[in-house]
C-alpha cells in the first residue's frame, strides 16, 4: 500500500446523505476479476445527468470528495472503494461512514475522513463559494484545511498508522503465525468443518 | 459484571490482544466466498506466493451471477462466465470446495451455511457480503468484509479488529398472525435509521424472538447490516439445536452433546449491560413497506406515503430525493401503489418457510394480470424442498415463475433486472436507487405481503383479499 502523509487536490461537493455503495458503483460493474479498471462505474447512475457533480469542471478533477452523512452504506464491495481511487479521489469526507466501507478504504489506502457535520457544511460552502479551491488533508495533524478554513477529522490511531507508512495488513498479522498456531491447537473438536 | 453474548463469542476468539494502538486479531472458524469479491483476493495470494491456510474452513458457492433459468445453456453474458470460471479455477487451484451452479448443494451464500450445519453457535463467520450477518440467527458473530480481508482470512484464518458496541433489541410480546420478522426489522430499522446500529452488534432479544422458527430468525439478522449495524445475533436455544441435528456438519455423537453444553453457555448474562438498547412492541406490529430508497423509509402497510412538508431539512430533502425517484406523491395510500413485479427470493426470504407462506396465500388465487411474480428459491435444496412439497405448482397454477436457486433479482446481477420505471414488491433487503436493474423502484415486503400483492395488483396483505386468506 502507497504512504499516505498529506494531500493536496481539488474538493468536490457531493450533497447527498445516505449513498449507499450501489449508488457509488451499481452492481452490474462489479464483473471484472481484476483490481482495476472500475472508474466507469463510479456514480455509473447519476453520471447520465449532467448537472450531477462529477460532470461539472472544475469539481470533475476532484481528489477530495466531500459527502454527506452516512457514505458507503449497504454492500461490502470493496469495488466502491477501488472505483472512487481509480477515478482519482485519495480521500472521502463525511460525518459518518458505513462500517464495512470504511474498513475497506483503510485496505485499499483510501482515506474516510470523519469530520463534524457541521464542519461539513463550512467545506461545501467553501468550495462551491471557488469552485476548483484545493483542500489539503494532513493526516499527521489530522486536518482539513481550504483556504482559511482549518477542520479536524477523526480516524482510528491504528488505521492512520498503517497509512502513514503504508503497511500490508496480511504481513503485519504474520508476524504472529505463532500466536494463530497456539490458538489453533486449543480450538474444540466439535467446532465445524467444510470438509 | 456479567458479559454480553456478543462479548463471550468475541472472548473465545482472540488470538493475540492488540498492543497500544493495535486491533485484536480474532481467529475465524467459517469463511464463506462467492464469485463476486473474492477473484481479487485469490490474485493477491497468487502475487505473494501465499496459500489458504485452513481450506477446512472456508467453502464457496457460485450465486451473485447465476442464471435462475436454462442452467443447461453457458451463461450468456461474457463477464458473469469470466466471474463464475474465475472462481473455479481459483478453488481447484487452491484446494477450497465449491458448491458450482446447478449441483444439488448450491445455493445463495447465507442459505448453505446454515443448511449444511456449517454455521454453528459461538462460531465466528465471515464472507465478502455484508448479509453476511444472517449467521447471526444462531448465535454466531457473523460480519460481511471487503476484498482485501477476503485474502486477509484466507491467508491467516484470522482478522484484525476492534471490539464492537452492543445493542440490545428487546422484542416484547407476540407477533400477531400475519406479522413476521421481517415486518419487524423494517420496523427496527425504520425506527433507529440506516445508520443507527453503526459500531454495534445488534442483539435481538425477548418473548417474540423465542417464537420464531431459525428462518424467522435468520430473516431478521440478515437485515441487521441495513440498520448500519455490523452483525446481529440470536442467542441459541432449543429451536437452534432442533435446526441443526443430523445436519451434514453439525457435530455427532459425544460432539454433538459436548457442543451443546457448550452452545448453551451461549447467552447474555443476567447482569450483563448493552451500550443501548431499543424497545419494540410486537403486539403492535402490522406488516410493514418500505415506500423510498433506503430500507429505513418504511411504514405500517396501512398508512400514507409520507409528506416531505411536515419534516426538517434534511429529512425533507431525502424524502423529496426518494418520492421523485420512486414516482411517488405525498399522502397517496401505500395500499394504492400498483406494482409491475413481485420477486420472492434472496437470502432474506427464500428459505423453505417463506415459500410455504407465500404458496399458502396464493392457493386458489391468481396473479393479476398485468404482474410478473418471479419465485427464486434460495438454493437447491429449498427447491427440491418446495417440489416434493408441490410449492412449485402451486406457484406456477398461479400465474407465477418457479425458477432455480440464486441471488437474482435482488441486485439484477444475472438477467433477472427490473426494465426502466417497473415498479417491484420485492422480499429482499435493499430498496436502494437502481439496485434491481436501472431505473427499478423496490418496495420491501415480507413474503405474505409479497403473494397478496401478487394477486391483487397493489401492495396489500392477505387479509385484503377476497376471500380473505388467514395467515399462522
Amino acid at each position: 500500500m502507497e504512504k499516505f502523509s498529506t494531500h493536496t487536490g481539488i474538493g468536490t461537493p457531493l450533497r447527498v446523505s445516505n449513498v449507499d455503495t450501489d449508488q457509488i458503483i451499481p452492481a452490474v460493474y462489479l464483473k471484472r476479476v481484476t483490481r482495476t479498471g472500475f472508474e466507469d462505474g463510479l456514480f455509473a447512475s447519476w453520471r447520465t445527468d449532467p448537472a450531477f457533480v462529477l460532470n461539472v469542471e472544475p469539481f470533475s478533477r476532484g481528489s477530495v470528495l466531500v459527502a454527506g452523512s452516512d457514505f458507503g452504506t449497504g454492500s461490502s464491495r470493496e469495488h466502491a472503494v477501488w472505483a472512487l481511487m481509480d477515478y482519482g479521489f485519495r480521500v472521502v469526507i463525511s460525518s459518518r461512514f458505513g462500517e464495512i466501507f470504511k474498513g475497506n478504504s483503510s485496505k485499499a489506502g483510501l482515506l474516510a475522513a470523519t469530520v463534524e457535520q457541521s464542519d461539513v457544511e463550512l467545506l461545501w460552502k467553501k468550495i462551491e463559494e471557488r469552485p476548483g479551491l484545493e483542500l489539503t488533508v494532513d493526516l499527521e495533524a489530522k486536518t482539513v484545511t481550504a483556504d482559511d478554513l482549518v477542520v479536524g477529522f477523526t480516524v482510528d490511531d491504528y488505521t492512520r498508522w498503517r497509512l502513514l507508512e503504508g503497511l500490508d495488513d496480511i504481513g503485519l498479522t504474520l508476524r504472529h503465525a505463532d500466536a494463530i498456531d497456539a490458538y489453533e491447537s486449543t480450538r474444540p473438536a466439535h467446532k465445524p468443518v467444510t470438509i | 459484571m456479567g458479559r454480553t453474548l456478543a462479548e463471550k463469542v468475541w472472548d473465545q476468539h482472540v488470538v493475540r490482544h492488540g498492543e497500544g494502538q493495535e486491533p485484536d486479531l480474532l481467529y475465524i472458524d467459517l469463511h464463506l466466498v462467492h464469485e463476486v469479491t473474492s477473484p481479487q483476493a485469490f490474485d493477491g495470494l497468487r502475487l505473494a506466493g501465499r496459500p489458504v491456510r485452513r481450506t477446512d474452513l472456508t467453502v464457496a458457492t457460485e450465486d451473485h451471477n447465476v442464471p435462475t433459468r436454462d442452467l443447461h445453456l453457458p451463461i450468456a453474458d461474457e463477464t458473469s462466465a469470466t466471474q463464475v470460471s474465475t472462481l473455479r479455477r481459483n478453488c481447484e487451484e487452491f484446494g477450497v470446495r465449491l458448491f458450482p451452479m446447478g449441483t444439488e448443494n448450491q445455493g445463495i451464500v447465507h442459505m448453505i451455511g446454515p443448511e449444511q450445519g456449517l454455521t454453528q453457535p459461538g462460531t465466528t463467520v465471515v464472507c465478502g457480503d455484508s448479509h453476511t450477518s444472517t449467521h447471526g440467527a444462531f448465535g454466531a458473530l457473523a460480519f460481511g468484509i471487503g476484498t482485501s480481508e477476503v485474502e486477509h482470512v484466507l491467508a491467516t484464518q484470522t482478522l484484525p479488529l476492534r471490539p464492537f458496541r452492543t445493542m440490545a433489541i428487546e422484542i416484547s410480546g407476540s407477533l400477531r398472525p400475519g406479522v413476521t420478522s421481517k415486518d419487524v426489522i423494517l420496523a427496527v430499522i425504520a425506527q433507529i435509521g440506516t445508520g443507527g446500529g453503526a459500531g454495534y452488534v445488534l442483539e435481538y432479544r425477548g418473548e417474540a424472538v423465542r417464537e420464531m422458527t431459525m428462518e424467522a430468525r435468520m430473516t431478521m439478522c440478515n437485515m441487521s447490516i441495513e440498520a448500519g449495524g455490523r452483525a446481529g445475533m440470536i442467542a441459541p436455544d432449543e429451536t437452534t439445536f432442533e435446526y441443526l441435528m443430523g445436519r451434514p456438519h453439525a457435530p455427532q455423537g459425544e460432539q454433538w452433546d459436548e457442543a451443546v453444553a457448550a452452545w448453551r453457555e451461549l447467552r447474555t448474562d443476567d447482569d450483563a449491560e448493552f451500550d443501548t438498547v431499543v424497545h419494540v412492541d410486537a403486539d403492535a406490529l402490522t406488516p410493514f413497506v418500505t415506500w423510498g430508497t433506503n430500507p429505513g423509509q418504511g411504514l405500517p402497510l396501512g398508512e400514507s406515503v409520507p409528506d416531505p412538508a411536515t419534516m426538517d431539512d434534511d429529512a425533507a430533502a431525502a424524502t423529496r430525493k426518494a418520492l421523485q425517484y420512486m414516482a411517488l406523491e405525498p399522502g397517496t395510500r401505500l395500499r394504492d401503489i400498483a406494482v409491475d413485479v413481485v420477486f420472492l427470493g434472496s437470502c432474506t426470504n427464500a428459505r423453505i418457510e417463506d415459500l410455504r407462506a407465500a404458496a399458502g396465500v396464493l392457493r386458489g388465487h391468481h396473479v393479476a394480470d398485468d404482474v410478473q411474480m418471479l419465485v427464486v428459491p434460495g438454493s437447491m435444496h429449498v427447491k427440491a424442498q418446495a417440489e416434493a412439497e408441490g410449492l412449485d405448482t402451486v406457484f406456477t397454477e398461479a400465474g407465477a415463475e418457479w425458477r432455480s436457486a440464486g441471488c437474482s433479482m435482488c441486485l439484477g446481477m444475472n438477467p433477472d433486472q427490473l426494465a426502466p420505471g417497473q415498479r417491484c414488491a420485492s422480499t429482499s433487503n435493499r430498496n436502494f436507487e437502481g439496485r434491481q436493474g436501472k431505473g427499478g423502484r423496490t418496495h420491501l415486503v415480507s413474503p405474505l405481503v409479497a403473494a397478496a400483492t401478487a394477486v391483487r395488483g397493489t401492495l396489500s396483505s392477505p387479509e385484503d383479499l377476497t376471500p380473505a386468506v388467514a395467515t399462522v
